[in-house]
């Protein structure tokens, strides 16, 4: 579904991808683990069009993205929940839900999504006429995971959802991730939780200073000696 | 007797104020979008009302156009050069320091003005009657029939503007911008576009205040938008830059409080109020009255 291919992106003379490549599949969740500054927040920026690369390419469906426009790429099915959740904390969370399916002109399907969410999310139809920045951490996660789905897409790029959170709501936000997979959405996932993204994930990459260091099936990675050592605690 | 007569020399300043305000009010929401968009300020902004106003000249003496079709005409005529200076003069510079495009702002705000002078000569111009003037008595305070029009005016534009950017799409997609220009794009949100209708409206906007100005003045020439430019950007500063109610009301009470001087004081101190008034909040309230400590972009 997505072809990362030998992609190198430089935020001036910084060189922060030094020619990765990633796949995904089809219906998969992949995980993309590493430390803080790696780049995996790099990949996901340049894959939604806000950052561009010098080599390489990026496909998706068999069609290049990688000198698209982020509008054009929402359009073509790749939405992103990023790092940081940037919710727009001025607007209610209703608006940050319509604001989610900006792309599409559909009124009455929009409305039904946005229901789905709060059925989803049920605190978030409690806090609906709520200006988003009043809501807890989780609660904006969670409308960042809701607004990223009013798009429709099918490929769903998640950065670091657990950032921030209480033990308990991490469980809650993989779950949902589980969910959303379950229900038909291809995930790419980011994560420094690298027990809890392994958990879920079918394929993994290990990210170090740029580089893919390792990669294989989630299942493989969890058992891997290096793993273990540098990102499992032991 | 002595009493009486103060507090009506009083409303009869707050009259004038509010009109003369509202006129502020509407170049200083140009100045705040814009700002609130593209942490911008727009110095040609003045000069677009000043384009407005000889639109509107030139829709009523050549064209013969009556109030309305005018307004609209020079409404669309700004908003066109607005969304042409934009993608000619800034957009080409987005991401370049903040300074280069300051001055690229200047530099279109002469060329405005000088190039104004060639093409419809220094020489001021009488703007057409477009309403007899009737003026109405009550209470002992006087209102003419240019000051309801100006009110009125500027009150529906400003309830519209309202309207569009707390309830439509396309507001929404505005307030996503200039709150997170990064994630509005990854919602799909054009970005550029909502950059050139927000310059659309401002220009707009100003336009209009053009218009009414030289109804109420009857006089108008290529200069006329520096002063009123930088009062409508105190009056952006006072409400708090960025902030679009807050441009409205920045606006009104400096027409007000610049009414009152003029009154109470002496007409000379008149434009010396607005400056001391943008040093005042400067130093204890840059903000504004109704900015929040908005976060500088990144
Ligand atoms: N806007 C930026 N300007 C310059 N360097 C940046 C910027 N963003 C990230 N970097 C650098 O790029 C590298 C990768 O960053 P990032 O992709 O954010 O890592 P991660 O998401 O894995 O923590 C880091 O060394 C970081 O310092
Ligand atoms: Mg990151």
């Amino acid at each position: 579904m997505l072809k990362v291919e030998n992609i190198n992106v430089y935020y001036g003379a910084i060189h922060a991808l030094k020619g990765i490549s990633v796949e995904v599949k089809e219906g998969e969740i992949v995980t993309l683990i590493g430390a803080n500054g790696a780049g995996k927040s790099t990949i996901l920026r340049t894959i939604s069009g806000l950052l561009r690369t010098k080599t390489g390419n990026i496909l998706f469906e068999g069609n290049s993205v990688a000198t698209m426009a982020p509008e054009e790429i929402v359009k073509k099915g790749i939405s992103q929940v990023p790092e940081g959740r940037r919710i727009f904390a001025n607007m209610t969370v209703e608006e940050n839900l319509e604001l989610g399916a900006y792309i599409r002109s559909d009124k009455p399907g929009i409305r039904k999504d946005i229901d789905k969410v709060f059925e989803r999310f049920p605190r978030l139809g409690e806090r609906r006429k709520q200006i988003a920045g009043t809501l807890s951490g989780g609660e904006q996660q969670m409308l960042a995971i809701g607004r990223g789905l009013m798009s429709q897409p099918r490929l769903l790029l998640l950065d670091e959802p657990s950032m921030g959170l209480a033990p308990l709501l991490v469980k809650e936000i993989f779950s949902i991730i589980k969910e959303i997979n379950a229900s038909g959405t291809t995930i790419l996932l980011v994560e420094q939780n690298a027990n809890m993204a392994l958990s879920i994930a079918h394929q993994a990459y290990v990210l170090e200073t740029g580089r893919i260091t390792l990669s294989g099936s989630a299942k493989e990675l969890m058992e891997s000696e290096e793993v273990r050592k540098a990102y499992l605690g032991g | 007797m002595e009493a009486s007569s103060l507090t009506q020399q009083f409303f009869q300043q707050l009259i004038n104020g509010i009109s003369l305000g509202s006129i502020y009010a509407l170049i200083a929401l140009g100045y705040t979008m814009v700002y609130g968009i593209i942490r911008l300020i727009n110095f040609a902004h003045g000069d677009i009302y000043m384009l407005g106003a000889y639109a509107g000249y030139f829709a009523t003496t050549f064209f013969k156009m009556s109030f309305f079709p005018a307004l609209i005409f020079s409404m669309v005529v700004a908003s066109t050069v607005g969304m042409l200076i934009e993608r000619l003069a800034y957009r080409p510079l987005r991401g370049a320091p903040k300074i280069a495009i300051l001055i690229t702002a200047i530099g279109v705000s002469l060329l405005l003005e000088y190039g104004g002078m060639i093409l419809v000569t220094p020489q001021p111009r009488t703007f057409p009657e477009l309403f007899s003037t009737a003026t109405y008595n009550f209470m002992g305070l006087v209102v003419n029939s240019q000051q309801i029009v100006i009110l009125v005016v500027s009150l529906a534009l400003m309830f519209i503007l309202t309207y569009v950017v707390n309830h439509t799409k396309v507001g929404k997609a505005m307030r996503a911008v200039s709150f997170d220009t990064d994630a509005a794009r990854l919602m799909g949100i054009n970005v550029d576009r909502i950059i050139s209708f927000t310059f659309a409206i401002g220009s707009s906007l100003a336009a209009a205040a053009g218009i009414l100005v030289g109804i109420y003045y009857n006089s108008i020439d290529p200069l006329m938008g520096i002063m009123p430019g930088l009062k409508a950007f105190v009056a952006a500063v006072l409400g708090g830059i960025g902030v679009i109610p807050g441009a409205m009301v920045g606006g009104v009470l400096l027409g007000v409080i610049e009414a009152l001087v003029s009154g109470f004081l002496s007409s000379t101190f008149r434009d010396a109020a607005a400056f001391i008034i943008l040093i005042v909040i400067l130093l204890f309230r840059p903000a504004g009255l109704f900015g929040k400590n908005i976060r500088e972009k990144v």
